[in-house]
């Protein structure tokens, strides 16, 4: 088809999904941490202890070295919207602005006041003062996570605009809608629980460390209890909202549910694939839908229009991209004879009206590329599962073994320990993989695929950035890893 | 009565407002980009980078902030000038995503890059980030070379709605003296706040006295570029919007409008005022070190009343000198009126937000930075 290059958009989209990766790499990290330095200090304040204030200091020397790191990458992904997706700011920019520009009043404001405060204030401010500074930057992180997790929902689920021919953009219309909506809610507890869940495991995991080395065993037994419970709590938080998330995905995202399980051919009782010729029956209908007979639609349903066993018929990949061109058309002619004719413009508004949904359809090529690639999808959602079952394991373990106040742990389980750390962070990344591969071609999920998104830029320009970027925070996740074990290694509790 | 009209002028206040604090707690950069003139001994520059250190997250959080309000507000601009004036905006962002992480990782051991390394990463941003924000402020004035045509969206084969006419994408800015002009300027005034700031912030006799003789150059090559800039822009012709909203050249517009607009007038001067008795207070006075609160609040009301003079009375801010009816004016790029009404409750809390920061900031600087003090802190850079 289409003047843009194609090989434009895939660097385009790599350049995005390169700093989306990296940001979510140090920004659980910052949000779990947050929660258990925030624990470790009240019981300093509470107690009146000063071990507490000396473990609280530890932990937040380490999340300073990451917290930077997480800021500086953020900051390119915001403005890698206009930079890279201007066509996207300009035709959503409307609803889509506003939950960036609150996320920066409300949130980051407060993080960057109080963690000054939490930094240099021990000295300067008093004791509640300084709990209360400590707490209000992770409340920060975490209000900043809520506002941009409402934006990525949108994408996902757009609700609460009307697309206006004459500004040709959508526009909000509500507020509430597009803040609340049950997709922001379920994606931020998802999202939020799953990197408190990676700050219970990392201190679990350094704990563990020094207990293998028998160094500041006391710091990381209190610190493991307080890291296993943390990380527990949001285990079972990230599990109910996954839960969640997939009722939500499968109303309002088949495809991505159809990819995730590899699902080509869908219907009643749809069998839940554990791996490849390894099926559960009916397990992903009771998933999709809570109910054992609930359809689920296959990709290839999806393509070609099917009916549901209660006589609802859905339209194909296909027919909505037939549709979308005419969307496509009538919006033309409206613009057209907007300046000549007002009554045939009306006529063409009303047409538009019809079809306005399938608007992003008219702008896809083949009706394949409405397919995401299933490989990948299928299998990170694998891995996520399988990696978090694991987790909520070894965190459980620890559990038990601390119910049964045993002297010393086993040095198998400090091993697990240990080595959940990478694999949170796995768990992590997978899930972003499930969630924005899943949603090609789509930037805004029916309405705008990437092609009609991109900006017009020479994609030597992209490319080149992209290897800037990627050689720049390749350096700092380095530099970073290397401090941090630095600090752990030189730390003395006593 | 709140109207559509009412709220773009609104929203362009607070984007102007937010991008004149911006360029004041450019002190951060421009205290940064002295440290190896101001402070000669490792002990200085220790001093210097830990005085700077402690509010690099406001200078960040500020840029953001102002990115995510013109995204919200007026979402044409940030499709069109983000994703056409490519380099400019890399170059700003890499410039700020280095200064972030030098801070936390300078002195620490394993850091990779070493000390020099990061510090080297700390001046680039000192220069690079004014700079940059200058020279692209400078074409709010002075044009650039875009055109916008909303009707590609309808277009399968080329839909992008803003294009950019130079395939520099940014670079080509720099062909333009005066956007040199405003550039310098303002990294100059960078290094005039960040002399001002440290010698307010860092109790240290050296520092001080040293601090006060760089001011002369830094402020002198400030005053010179700053001025000529702002006569010339006075003076030349501008952008103006006509009443049936296409976009005309009218000579001297930028001065009819601070003429138009004498409350912005009156902040503009105002402003000249504050920075001019600050650094001379400052240069004359072997006490004083508070010039940075005049000098600051000088720099907010003059930036502001210059991009308020570039936006107000039916003016288009962000010119195309490619095609002139692309440019873009309050009118044309802004949010819808549900949006902007939306946003402009959440404005509401911004007073909250500036209070609990003067709070906050007034709680760690009530002392100064002192040599002991580096030597018994814990969390020092």
């Amino acid at each position: 088809m289409l003047g843009i290059d194609i090989t434009l958009i895939d660097w385009s989209r790599a350049q995005f999904a390169l700093t989306a990766c990296y940001h979510w790499l140090f920004v659980p990290l910052t949000l779990g941490l947050a929660v258990i330095m925030g624990i470790m200090e009240t019981l300093y304040v509470v107690k009146k202890d000063e071990f507490w204030k000396r473990t609280a200091q530890f932990w937040m020397k380490l999340f300073g070295i990451n917290f930077a790191v997480g800021v500086a990458t953020g900051l390119i992904l915001e403005f890698e919207f206009g930079t890279n997706w201007s066509n996207y700011s300009w035709f959503v920019g409307d609803i889509f602005g506003a939950p960036l520009a609150i996320e920066g009043i409300v949130a980051f404001f407060m993080e960057a006041t109080f963690i000054s405060v939490m930094y240099f204030g021990w000295n300067k401010v008093s004791r509640r003062f300084h709990l209360a500074a400590t707490w209000l930057t992770g409340l920060g992180a975490t209000i900043s996570a809520w506002w941009i997790l409402v934006a990525n929902a949108w994408m996902q689920h757009p609700v609460g605009m009307a697309f206006n021919p004459d500004t040709v953009r959508n526009e909000m219309v509500n507020f509430w809608e597009v803040a609340f909506q049950g997709m922001a809610v379920t994606k931020f507890l998802h999202t939020v629980s799953s990197a408190w869940m990676t700050g219970g495991v990392f201190v679990i995991g350094v704990s563990c460390w020094y207990l293998l080395r028998r160094r500041n065993t006391e710091m990381a037994r209190r610190s493991l209890r307080i890291g296993t419970i943390v990380g527990l709590a949001a285990t079972f938080i990230v599990m109910a909202t996954g839960d969640r998330s997939g009722i939500e995905i499968a109303k309002h995202q088949p495809m991505k549910l159809a990819a995730a399980e590899g699902l080509m051919d869908g219907g009643q009782r749809a069998p839940f694939s554990i791996v490849p010729g390894v099926e559960v029956p009916g397990v992903l209908s009771i998933l999709a839908t809570h109910d054992l007979d609930g359809y689920v639609p296959g990709v290839n349903d999806l393509l070609n229009g099917y009916t549901t066993p209660d006589g609802k018929t859905v339209k194909g990949g296909q027919e909505k991209m037939l549709l979308g061109q005419r969307a496509l058309n009538d919006f033309t002619q409206y613009r057209q004879y907007l300046k000549t004719d007002t009554a045939q413009a009306a006529v063409y508004a009303k047409r538009l009206k019809k079809n306005v949904q399938y608007f992003g359809y008219g702008h896809v090529e083949k009706v394949r590329d409405l397919v995401p690639p299933i490989a990948v999808v299928y299998w990170a959602f694998r891995v996520m599962v399988g990696v978090g079952s694991l987790l909520l394991l070894v965190m459980l373990l620890f559990l038990w073994f601390e119910y049964k106040k045993a002297p010393q742990l086993p040095r198998w389980l400090l091993h697990a320990g240990l080595w959940s750390i990478p694999l949170v962070y796995l768990a992590g990344q997978a899930g972003w993989a499930v969630a924005e591969v899943g949603r090609q071609p789509w930037i805004i999920q029916d309405l705008m695929p990437v092609n009609a998104a991109v900006s017009q830029l020479p994609t030597g320009n992209v490319m080149l950035t992209f290897f800037i970027f990627l050689i720049l925070f390749t350096t700092l996740l380095i530099a970073e890893l290397r401090i941090m074990i630095n600090a752990i290694k030189n730390h003395k509790s006593e | 009565m709140i109207t559509h009209s009412f709220l773009q002028h609104y929203w362009w206040f607070l984007v102007s407002l937010l991008g004149a604090l911006l360029v004041f707690l450019m002190f951060v950069q421009g205290g940064n980009a002295v440290a190896y003139t101001l402070g000669r001994t490792e002990e200085e520059r220790r001093l210097i980078f830990n005085s700077t250190g402690r509010k690099w997250e406001y200078t960040f959080t500020t840029l953001v902030t102002f990115g995510g309000a013109f995204f919200a507000s007026f979402p044409l601009f940030y499709s069109t000038s983000f994703g056409g004036a490519y380099w400019v905006w890399m170059l700003l962002l890499v410039s700020f995503v280095v200064q972030a992480v030098s801070y936390e990782f300078q002195s620490k051991v394993g850091n990779v890059l070493g000390q020099r390394g990061y510090r080297l990463l700390l001046q680039f941003n000192g220069f690079i980030g004014p700079f940059v924000l200058g020279a692209a402020v400078a074409t709010f004035f002075n044009g650039a070379e875009f055109t916008v045509n909303q009707e590609n969206l309808g277009d399968t084969y080329q839909p992008v709605v803003s294009t950019w006419a130079s395939s520099w994408h940014g670079l080509e800015a720099l062909g333009n003296f005066w956007n040199w002009c405003l550039g310098l300027a303002v990294c100059f005034l960078a290094r005039t706040l960040g002399i001002l700031y440290i010698m307010n912030n860092v109790d240290d006799d050296t520092l001080r006295s040293r601090g006060s003789v760089q001011l002369v150059g830094n402020a002198g090559m400030f005053l010179l570029f700053f001025l000529a800039f702002l006569i010339r822009t006075l003076f030349k012709d501008g952008f103006a919007v006509a009443a049936d909203g296409s976009v005309v050249m009218e000579p001297m517009k930028y001065l009819h409008n601070l003429l138009a607009m004498w409350p912005v007038l009156l902040l503009l001067l105002a402003g000249v005022a504050l920075v001019l008795f600050g650094i001379v207070k400052t240069i004359r006075s072997k006490t004083y070190v508070r010039g940075i609160w005049p000098v600051g609040v000088g720099t907010v009301l003059t930036v502001l009343a210059l991009l308020l003079c570039a936006g107000w009375n039916h003016t288009a801010y962000y010119p195309s000198t490619a095609d002139l009816q692309s440019s873009l004016t309050l009118a044309n790029s802004s949010s819808s009126l549900f949006t902007l009404q939306v946003m402009a409750v959440v404005s509401l809390i911004i007073p909250f937000v500036l209070a609990y920061i003067v709070w906050c900031w007034r709680a760690i600087d009530l002392r100064s930075i002192t040599r002991k003090e580096l030597e018994e802190d814990e969390h020092t850079y």
